[in-house]
């Protein structure tokens, strides 16, 4: 029943490696032929592909530990370092850190995102990530990079310097956990609620530190950006990586990434992965590794899209995710429209969709910080950024802002925000007596417009 | 037996935001250190003693891979982690900062009477022993059966964690 998604070519080739997606990638990462070796526990050495890291735990943390070993990087065409976590700095820590960060690009000869986002974003919109890649990130919503077939995780600061010193990591084989939706979704239904659902039924343990990968009809039918958000959220199931194979989407979204920023910088260029590289085989061949098959899964969670509705996280976990039409009356001091998970191009477009003609309520602020530039200038370009200044929204920089509470902009005590973030722990916004639920751009919006907790199918433009 | 420390007892779901609060992560460690698990246990910081061992719950270090959750323990002295289960980006930070962290057996072997983790109170004497992968509560009678690492996860512990088998790799010139 349940692989009538999965194309016969899929079929024929995984009758052939008997691998699942995961296993294949490590599996090539590690230089393992034999089936029996890529088995789930064994522990292998894999080389990286590509190395991410942000301003807070990248060079502030790296550098010691490499000048201690003496060690050099192991090839600097293959790490991207990108500031967003200080970002403005407007504190005499904050600027001192993103000095260092710059300072250490330039000694490095990396390559380095500057105010142009947060790095999970940047990373792919600029074509560094393609399928088939192990990459590793210094930060744990890392698995955002599954979206286009890579097997991408997070990793602490002293693991990052080991990986630049010599270009590999150890790994255990995961098991692979299907999460399988079919169905097509209900308007103002978004990746983001089905993620909620997700943490909601199996909690922030059910990756078990194993790949999660996402499968079935639902899946194909999402834009990359929707994607990216599933795979971002695979940190809050407790999973090392999050997966979907990739298809057509996701090569035209690489292809024009890679076109658009060879013309437009030459910043880009080294760590770029270009096609005369060693890995010169990720767009043509891996393009071609499908998705795992039912049988050779070690667990598989059936949803069905088209009886999901809008999905909130009451505070202080994702996992406490329910209806929004279930909940109580909820008044919201503040709506944050950011983040990685939250505040890309199509995050904005959703908020945009239910704010146009609205004003916010006046009891209520909202904060949008767009997670990149090139998303910021597009939606500037179509009129969304004018549509929230006209309905009382106030712009941060494109940066993680209030999501990591690491800046000068934090919730207040008691304050009670609807945000479109990934995490809700007690404390990590702001004061630990604030109160945060999450939700999707659209429940956000439409909750800001309304003051209280709403759902965006009866609030806002266009609501019926 | 010798007793190493004292046991401190914490429920599920003790995060990083917890263990190395953001607000105080610009901080030195010696001072970040003295945060940690503060929202939970306002004495933790200034009396845990080099050899106390943590017991939790569910999911301990679950959130982000800041890895000072990890270290700060390491810094406090604290001889391990024994929990029913870890976030594994924690987990992972662990044992490469050299912080040992176990769960229960599963199964243990037939004998073992089938003490649990929750049976352990707070404050009460304890051992982590690495090489048995047990751990002790002499004053309770309790002992419980740890799931061992792989050899090459204990190697490293036992190197003292990451950078010092880095060391030897190119102190060797390899
Ligand atoms: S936006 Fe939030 S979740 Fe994303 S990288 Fe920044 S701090 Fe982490």
């Amino acid at each position: 029943m349940l692989d009538t998604h999965i194309s016969d070519t899929a079929k024929t080739l995984h009758e052939t490696s008997n691998l699942t997606l995961a296993q294949r990638i490590i599996g090539k990462a590690s230089g393992l032929d034999g089936e029996a070796e890529v088995s789930v526990g064994n522990i292998v050495t894999c080389k990286v592909d590509l190395a991410m890291m942000h301003d807070s735990g990248g060079p502030r943390r790296v550098e010691p530990v490499l000048q201690h070993l003496n060690a050099g990087l192991f090839d600097p065409d293959k790490v991207v370092l990108v500031a967003d976590h200080y970002v403005p700095a407007d504190e005499p820590e904050s600027r001192a850190i993103l000095e260092l960060t710059r300072q250490w690009a330039i000694q490095r000869q990396v390559t380095f995102y500057d105010g142009e986002g947060i790095c999970h974003v940047v990373l792919p919109e600029r074509g560094h990530l393609a399928p088939g890649m192990l990459v590793v990130g210094g930060d744990s919503h890392s698995p955002t990079g599954g979206a286009f077939g890579s097997y991408m995780f997070g990793i602490g600061s002293t693991e990052m310097a080991a990986v630049l010193a010599t270009g590999e990591i150890w790994l255990q084989i995961p098991q692979t956990i299907l999460l399988n939706w079919n169905g097509v979704l209900p308007e103002r239904v978004t990746a983001k609620d089905m993620m909620l659902a997700m943490c909601g039924r199996l909690g922030m343990s059910g990756g078990r530190y194993q790949a999660v990968e996402y499968v079935g009809s639902t899946i194909g039918t999402l834009g990359m950006q929707e994607r990216m958000t599933l795979c971002n959220m695979a940190a809050e199931l407790g999973a090392q990586a999050g997966l979907i194979a990739p298809d057509n989407r996701t090569m035209e979204f690489i292809t024009k990434a890679r076109r658009h920023n060879r013309q437009t910088q030459n910043l880009v260029g080294s760590a770029l992965m270009d096609d005369k590289r060693a890995n010169a085989d990720s767009l043509s061949t891996r393009s071609t590794w499908h998705s795992t098959p039912l049988q050779l899964a070690d667990e598989c969670h059936d949803f069905d899209a088209s009886t999901l509705s809008p999905q909130v996280a009451a505070p202080h976990s994702p996992a406490n995710a329910v209806a929004v039409n279930e909940i109580e009356r909820q008044s919201v001091d503040v709506a944050y429209i950011g983040a990685c998970t939250g505040a890309k191009y199509t995050d904005l477009a959703m908020a945009a969709e239910v704010l146009a003609g609205q004003t916010v309520n006046n009891k209520v602020q909202l904060i949008i910080a767009p997670a990149s530039r090139q998303d910021q200038e597009r939606a500037e370009q179509e009129g969304l950024m004018s549509v929230f200044e006209d309905a009382g929204a106030r712009i941060l920089p494109t940066a993680c802002g209030i999501c990591a509470g690491y800046g000068s902009e934090r919730l207040g005590a008691d304050i009670n925000c609807i945000s479109s973030t990934a995490r809700n722990f007690k404390g990590r916004m702001g004061e630990s007596s604030s109160r945060v639920w999450l939700a999707s751009p659209y429940t956000v919006a439409a909750s800001a417009v309304a003051g209280y907790i709403s759902d965006p199918r009866m609030h806002g433009d266009g609501a019926g | 037996m010798a007793v190493d420390g004292v046991s401190w007892v914490f429920g599920d779901n003790i995060d990083t935001d917890v263990l190395a609060p953001g607000q105080y992560i610009k901080l030195p460690m010696e001072e970040l250190m003295q945060h940690c698990l503060e929202s939970v246990d306002g004495r933790f910081a200034s009396q845990v003693k080099a050899g106390d061992v943590i017991v939790a719950g569910n999911n301990f270090g679950i959130g982000s891979s800041r890895e000072q959750a990890a270290l700060a323990l390491k810094e406090l002295g604290v001889a391990g982690v024994v929990a029913e289960s870890f976030g594994g980006i924690f987990f992972r930070n662990a044992i490469n900062l050299g912080l040992p962290v176990f769960t229960p057996l599963k199964s243990p072997p037939a004998p073992t009477p089938q003490f649990r983790l929750s049976d352990i109170r707070a404050g009460e004497p304890v051992s982590l022993c690495l090489q048995q992968a047990t751990l002790v509560c002499p004053d309770s009678g309790i002992t419980i059966q740890l799931q061992p690492l792989p050899d090459f996860l204990m190697q490293m512990l036992e190197a003292g964690g990451l950078v010092a088998v880095l060391e030897k790799r190119f102190k060797s010139g390899s």
